[in-house]
């Protein structure tokens, strides 16, 4: 009896979270404008396809987030090493202010940034966006390196400078290979925060930086727009992909939760 | 590896952090408090405490729709960390799933269901001769949409430490007397706290400072601090100090919020503890 009431409850709550996402499903195959239905059509998905705003969107969307996870990795992996060597407290200081971009409401740190570039004449765009989205994934690449290089032996490293390489030898060939999965699961991190950003998008961009979600935010303000619908569904089939995929590769998923704990830390 | 060189290859971040999250925090600071001609003033401030009303509005139906999304998640979460291990694994896909798509569409998604002439809810209930009900554009839409939006934030943590609670601390409980009611109010609460504070503060703070959400579910009439600051900044021009002055206010409310939020967490475990 307790097993049924905790099933009923559980497929209610999940009710809740996907009815909305079934609806816009649902919708995305209806031929007329309107909410009633009437008759099914892939019309939506082709005028979608047509659409060049949404598609430049889509390209700005991947450019900015690759160049800024890439970015924010390589800023990140070194910040953490040098945190993981300092004294503690210098090293519990710089983890505090590491910590502000992720618990700051994220609309301060977006007016925040686009004052600082009002303030030196810095057109908004696409460097300003980029310079905005390491911002807020370098904090994230850091706090999924630091727990892998606490796990490091410091033994390792120094067999490998016993054994004659250099420092740089033995940083390529011992300590980065160890750290490899916090360094991975940092810039997937990065990549998905980046993809997924509005609020500070929003304060930082420019007429000819448009990414996907500002292009949403524009189209949400218009009626009716079942291009939309079929968007969301296309959004929705790519992210249960790559949920599947990454399952079948181990704990891929452990990736978005991480981001969380990194949000909660 | 400790060794002192390696910690100058935290240099570039230390600058680029200085430069891009130091420096422009401060310059709300600064902004907040200075004319147009760089003058030291308090007028932005005093202009945003008329707003005061809706800062009030706007962390009372932040702290409703945290209090509601408690609500709901801590059963959940208790009930998953108790199912079979492949079943934990499916359901935090299952909640995560729908954090991967834009929180703009599942808000338009929202926009549709609950739209007061066309909408599904009022089709829906149409068919049983009810309804209309006027959801859309009241603050029932936007906690509802905060609810929404921000519960899996709850679900998470909560799932997190409630998994980590050991199942042989219950069972002593039970062998030592405790009914159903006195093992979650005497164990599993407590250890779940931490769980309870960050899912809290994931919750709140971006319920708090939204302005989509309102935008979109509440109508012009339910607008939140985070739309003044929008109007200060992006849709209405740019006032950088004015705006400055509420996005201040709205951070030394959520820092006290938080404040008051951990207070109440120590006491709370202090006394378990005695």
């Amino acid at each position: 009896m307790k097993k049924f009431f905790s099933g009923c409850y559980v497929a209610l709550v999940l009710l809740f979270m996907y009815l909305p996402i079934f609806v816009l499903i649902a919708f995305s195959f209806n031929e007329g404008r309107g909410r009633v239905w009437s008759g099914f059509s892939f019309k939506w998905y082709g005028e979608l396809f047509q659409d060049k705003a949404i598609l430049g969107a889509l390209g700005n969307t991947l450019i900015i987030a690759f160049i800024a996870s890439l970015f924010a990795t390589i800023l990140g992996t070194a910040a953490a090493i040098g945190i993981h060597n300092m004294r503690k407290n210098t090293r519990s200081l710089v983890k505090n202010v590491n910590s502000l971009p992720l618990i700051s409401p994220e609309i301060v740190m977006g007016i925040s940034l686009m004052i600082l570039f009002s303030s030196l004449h810095i057109t908004r765009g696409f460097f300003t966006m980029i310079i905005a989205h390491i911002t807020f994934c370098v904090p994230a690449v850091v706090l999924s390196v630091l727990p892998k290089l606490g796990q490091i032996n410091r033994h390792i490293y120094e067999a490998a400078l016993d054994l004659g390489c250099n420092e740089v030898q033995a940083f390529f060939k011992v300590i980065l290979p160890e750290i490899m999965p916090g360094v991975i699961s940092g810039f997937l991190m990065a990549l998905t925060y980046s993809i997924d950003d509005f609020v500070i998008s929003y304060f930082t961009s420019g007429p000819s930086s448009q990414t996907l979600p500002l292009i949403i935010y524009t189209i949400t303000k218009k009626p009716m727009t079942p291009k939309l619908n079929a968007l969301s569904t296309l959004m929705f089939v790519v992210v249960l992909v790559i949920l599947f995929v990454s399952n079948m590769n181990g704990d891929g998923a452990s990736c978005k939760k991480s981001k969380k704990k990194a949000k909660k830390a | 590896m400790n060794n002192k060189k390696l910690r100058w290859l935290a240099l570039p971040y230390l600058t680029w952090m200085v430069l891009f999250t130091i420096i422009p925090l401060a310059l709300i600071v600064v902004f907040a408090f200075t004319t147009r001609d760089g003058n030291f003033t308090f007028d932005n401030i005093q202009h945003a405490a008329k707003y005061l009303p809706v800062l009030v509005k706007s962390v009372w139906l932040a702290a409703l729709a945290t209090v509601i999304s408690l609500v709901i998640a801590y059963p959940l979460a208790y009930i998953m960390s108790n199912m079979r291990l492949n079943y934990q694994n499916t359901m935090m896909t299952l909640v995560m799933l729908p954090m991967w798509m834009s929180f703009l569409l599942r808000t338009y998604a929202w926009m549709s269901i609950l739209e007061t002439n066309s909408g599904l809810l009022n089709s829906f209930l149409g068919l049983f001769n009810l309804g209309p009900v006027h959801i859309m554009n009241t603050q029932a839409a936007v906690v509802l949409g905060m609810v929404y939006n921000y519960i899996p934030y709850m679900i998470l943590p909560l799932y997190t430490i409630m998994v980590k609670i050991d199942r042989r601390l219950i069972e002593a409980a039970q062998d030592l007397g405790c009914n159903t009611y006195h093992v979650f109010r005497k164990v599993i609460i407590p250890l779940s706290f931490p769980g309870i504070t960050s899912g809290v503060t994931m919750t709140f703070v971006p319920a708090v400072s939204t302005f989509v959400i309102s935008q979109m579910l509440g109508g012009a009439k339910n607008y939140l601090i985070g739309d003044l600051i929008d109007q200060n900044f992006v849709s209405g021009g740019y006032n950088p100090h004015y705006g400055s002055a509420i996005s201040l206010l709205l951070m030394v409310v959520v820092f006290i919020c938080m404040g008051i939020f951990n207070q109440f967490d120590n006491e709370e475990m202090e006394e378990t503890l005695k």
